[in-house]
């Protein structure tokens, strides 16, 4: 007689105890493996701190925090304050803001209002390409074609400057702002929007005082976002902006941000626990902290849209 | 009175039609404007790059001479960097999305590693760079290697491909965990025959993209200091190494108009992977979503 | 088998309560399901019926906030006590769901799920379980020169009668059906109702359904809940031509529901 399913299955269950312990051990394994993510961000915190305490027992934080001459490869009289590099940064994420805020929006605006499904399907992948493209390519389609492109129009621009790259990292976040932007417009009920057009508004009109108003937050979020990856933005001016610190606000002029300050030091060779070495560390604790205070305005603006709908 | 505020105003109605007719035109030209930007960036890198490519520029190294110049080493590099990443990155990112999605109470702790998670995943990458090259170049004393870049690049991407998977695994229906539940498996069984299954196309859709970035992506390699001009192959883990990525960002530097045009065929060759990974993740998305 | 010969009811529910969060959903439940025979569970939706069959496998436990008190004892243990153990449980009492769910797989590996996950790995075993078992569901005829093929190519209701399958391939001595025909054409409701029939002698069925005549057609014994209580409880026959309670009768005769 051949064995009954049930006796097997009794059977094994007496004897494995093998399963008992897999059950028991792997929540434990991948709540390791979950908590990585904190060990990281704290491994973040920790070595920018710790590199960066030892750059201010050189230089004081004072000086670092209001000077307004960063020269750290003047030999044997370098100034080490961060307000140039902070300059050259906004300068580059105004510039950007300015090319993809209303160009951005504007995308979200016809995706969301006025676009068939059938057209959506068409754009929608070429904007995740766009987003997609590498910026070290950027980079060079910044300093190879738009720097010469921009020069027909000012003559006297430089090649190393800050509109150009400006430009580009505007265009690189253009698809960020346009589908999180679509996204918040598309939570909007559709209830809402009939509700409009059959008191005879036009789909302007609609756009314009029931989506935006009523995805407000969600919109202003991922403009906030989409700052925080231009300021982040590396390669493209690295490529591009050049290597001349300087304080104020020049589209025209060569300048440099802090991450690709963080770029000149690391393609140099800046000797391990020297004070430049250390002071890649400051301005990376600076990008830091902006960036994470972005990203906590974004996430509040976020949670805010998503508390509505 | 009342009567007149009903009044249409004809005119009115015409300048409001014409108001949305322009609206419509300005907001689909701003749409437009991006895949312009995006045509010519294309014409614009192939038409710089194709006279530098050709078999040779795949199979040589880097040179001082623009003609001479290829990216063996440099898509070696990538390879291997990508031979790290992938299963480090992939091991972590769907462990923890696995322990959020099925064990995790909803409690203060697991809002914090979600919360942290979103975080990391805006934290700009060359501060990923600076992480790698303190904690594994100097710290864990692996060098400038292809290990120490591999385990960086995990690190950047894994926020990303804990996203996905978290999706993927949210997607699948709660009458398939009802089916297991009820012919007597066991949790870490149900995620073994159930669970893993349905999310894995979910998952490497989403493992591919952000691979995808991680090819792409050159800024914290550059502060590991993968260097540039390497004229061997790597042999293990610990060897140096470039990417693609770094190598046209080096060429592109270059004052010489000729190596600017290597740049653009190094872009080539990166934009085709990028497009293939790309397509394979479409592909697979296609495949296999929406089956129950 | 032993067990079952000492007792007659397979289940007997005593004082149970079961809330979820703030709502009361089981109401001082006592029943003796006997074994062997069909039971239904009848009521208007958000009876408790659903909830009362879930508990029965302790399915119910998935829900986050959910509380209880009294006993269940199946087959004389109490399937909360210390000793007991939720996977053999599930073992020993197969479900069937509303809604057909099989899983993504072939139809051969769905089968075979149960036994797998439960250690039995021979390969020759395992194709007589998926012949008796898809033979026992009477699905065997229509599947078995596909059985590689994947489970959502069938038919709604053959979906279903696969499921019934998998539950029988653990060789269960209950199966606990939570309105298995809801999603069915006529047609294949009715393949399923005479399977009841056939699986009835070899298993306990609870069935839970909305369907007053299905409960008529094909059971023994029919328990009317209402608002999270036992109204009435008896043999169905009893019960349709003679109810007892005054509710009873309203709703068997359409009054409400």
């Amino acid at each position: 007689m051949q064995p009954s399913i049930r006796d097997l299955i009794k059977k094994n269950k007496s004897k494995s105890s093998s399963v008992n312990i897999t059950e028991r051990v792997m929540p434990i394994i991948l709540l390791l493996m979950a908590s990585f993510s904190i060990l990281v961000t704290i491994a973040i915190v920790f070595t920018l701190l710790r590199e960066t305490i030892m750059f201010f027992t050189v230089v004081p934080i004072w000086d670092f925090l209001t000077g307004t001459e960063w020269f750290p490869f003047f030999g044997n009289d370098p100034s080490y304050g961060i307000w140039p590099l902070v300059s050259g940064t906004f300068t580059i994420a105004a510039i950007a803001m300015i090319v993809a805020v209303p160009l951005g929006l504007s995308s979200a605006i016809y995706l969301s209002e006025y676009a068939s499904e059938k057209k959506r399907k068409i754009i929608k992948p070429i904007l995740e390409v766009l987003a997609g493209v590498p910026t070290v390519v950027y980079g060079l389609f910044a300093l190879t074609f738009v720097t010469p492109l921009l020069q027909v129009f000012i003559p006297s621009l430089p090649i190393f400057n800050a509109l150009s790259p400006g430009i580009v990292v505007g265009i690189m976040i253009i698809p960020q702002v346009t589908s999180l932007s679509q996204e918040a417009m598309n939570a909007v009920p559709q209830a809402m929007r009939d509700g409009a057009l059959a008191l005879g508004a036009t789909r302007l009109e609609v756009a314009l005082k029931i989506v935006i108003p009523g995805s407000f937050s969600g919109i202003v979020s991922s403009l906030v976002l989409a700052l925080s990856r231009a300021i982040g933005e590396t390669m493209i001016v690295a490529t591009a902006a050049g290597s001349t610190p300087r304080l104020g606000f020049n589209p025209t002029e060569s300048i440099q941000t802090m991450t690709a300050y963080i770029v000149q030091v690391s393609m140099g060779d800046a000797t391990f626990g020297s004070t430049i070495y250390y002071s890649i560390y400051a301005v990376g604790m600076m990008l830091f902290l902006f960036t994470l205070l972005m990203n906590i305005i974004a996430s509040y603006f976020a949670r805010k849209y998503r508390e509505v709908y | 009175m009342n009567e007149k505020r009903i009044v249409i105003d004809d005119k009115k109605i015409n300048r409001r039609r014409m108001y949305n007719k322009t609206g419509q035109v300005l907001f689909f030209l701003s749409t437009v404007f991006g895949m312009i930007v995006l045509a010519t960036l294309l014409v614009r890198i192939f038409t710089q790059g194709f006279d530098y490519l050709n078999w040779d520029f795949l199979t040589s190294y880097a040179s001082r001479r623009p003609e001479d110049a290829g990216i063996k080493a440099a898509i070696a590099g990538t390879v291997w960097v990508m031979g790290i990443t992938i299963p480090v990155s992939l091991v972590l990112g769907v462990g923890t999305a696995l322990y959020l999605e099925e064990y995790a109470a909803k409690n203060k702790f697991t809002h914090f590693i979600e919360l942290n998670l979103s975080n990391l995943a805006g934290v700009p990458s060359i501060v990923f760079g600076l992480l790698g090259l303190t904690v594994f170049v100097r710290t864990f004393a692996m060098g400038r290697s292809i290990l120490a870049g591999g385990l960086t690049m995990s690190l950047l991407i894994l926020p990303i491909i804990v996203v996905a998977s978290k999706e993927s695994i949210r997607s699948i229906p709660q009458e398939q965990y009802e089916a297991a539940y009820a012919m007597g498996a066991t949790k870490w069984q149900i995620i073994k025959t159930v669970v893993l299954p349905a999310a894995t196309p979910g998952i490497l859709t989403g493992a591919i993209l952000s691979l995808s970035r991680a090819v792409g992506e050159t800024a914290s390699l550059l502060m590991i200091g993968a260097m540039a001009f390497i004229a061997y192959l790597p042999d293990s883990i610990f060897s140096s190494f470039t990417v693609l990525p770094i190598q046209i960002f080096n060429w592109a530097g270059r004052p010489q108009a000729a190596f600017q045009s290597v740049a653009a065929a190094g872009s080539i060759v990166l934009l085709v992977i990028l497009i293939a990974m790309n397509s394979v993740a479409i592909i697979i998305r296609n495949k296999y979503t929406k089956r129950y | 088998m032993e067990t079952k010969e000492l007792t007659k009811s397979v289940y007997s529910v005593t004082d149970f309560n079961l809330w979820y969060g703030q709502t009361h959903a089981l109401k001082n439940i006592s029943l003796d399901i006997p074994h062997k025979q069909v039971t239904a569970i009848i009521g208007p939706s958000g009876c408790g019926k659903s909830t009362f069959i879930k508990t029965l496998n302790r399915m119910v436990e998935l829900v986050p906030s959910v509380r209880m008190e009294g006993s269940i004892k199946y087959q004389d243990r109490d399937i909360f006590g210390a000793g007991s153990n939720v996977e053999s449980l599930r073992t020993e009492v197969g479900m069937v769901f509303q809604k057909p769910n099989p899983f993504p797989k072939s139809i051969y590996d769905n089968i075979a799920y149960g036994p797998r996950i439960h250690g039995v790995k021979d390969k020759t075993i395992l194709n007589e379980v998926v012949e008796k078992s898809l033979k026992g569901a009477a699905l065997w005829e229509e599947v078995k020169d596909r059985l590689n093929e994947n489970a959502f190519g069938l038919s709604g209701g053959q979906q279903q009668r696969l499921c019934i399958a998998r539950a029988l391939a653990v060789e269960p001595d209950v199966i606990l059906m939570d309105e298995p025909t809801s999603a069915l054409d006529p047609l294949s409701t009715a393949k399923v109702e005479d399977l009841i029939q056939e699986l009835k002698q070899n298993y306990s069925i609870i069935i839970v359904t909305h369907n007053m005549q299905q409960a008529a057609r094909i059971s023994d014994k029919t328990a009317f809940f209402l608002n999270g209580e036992v109204i009435e409880f008896d043999a169905t026959e009893k019960m349709y031509s003679n109810p007892q309670d005054k509710r009873t009768d309203d709703y068997i005769s359409g009054k409400f529901g």
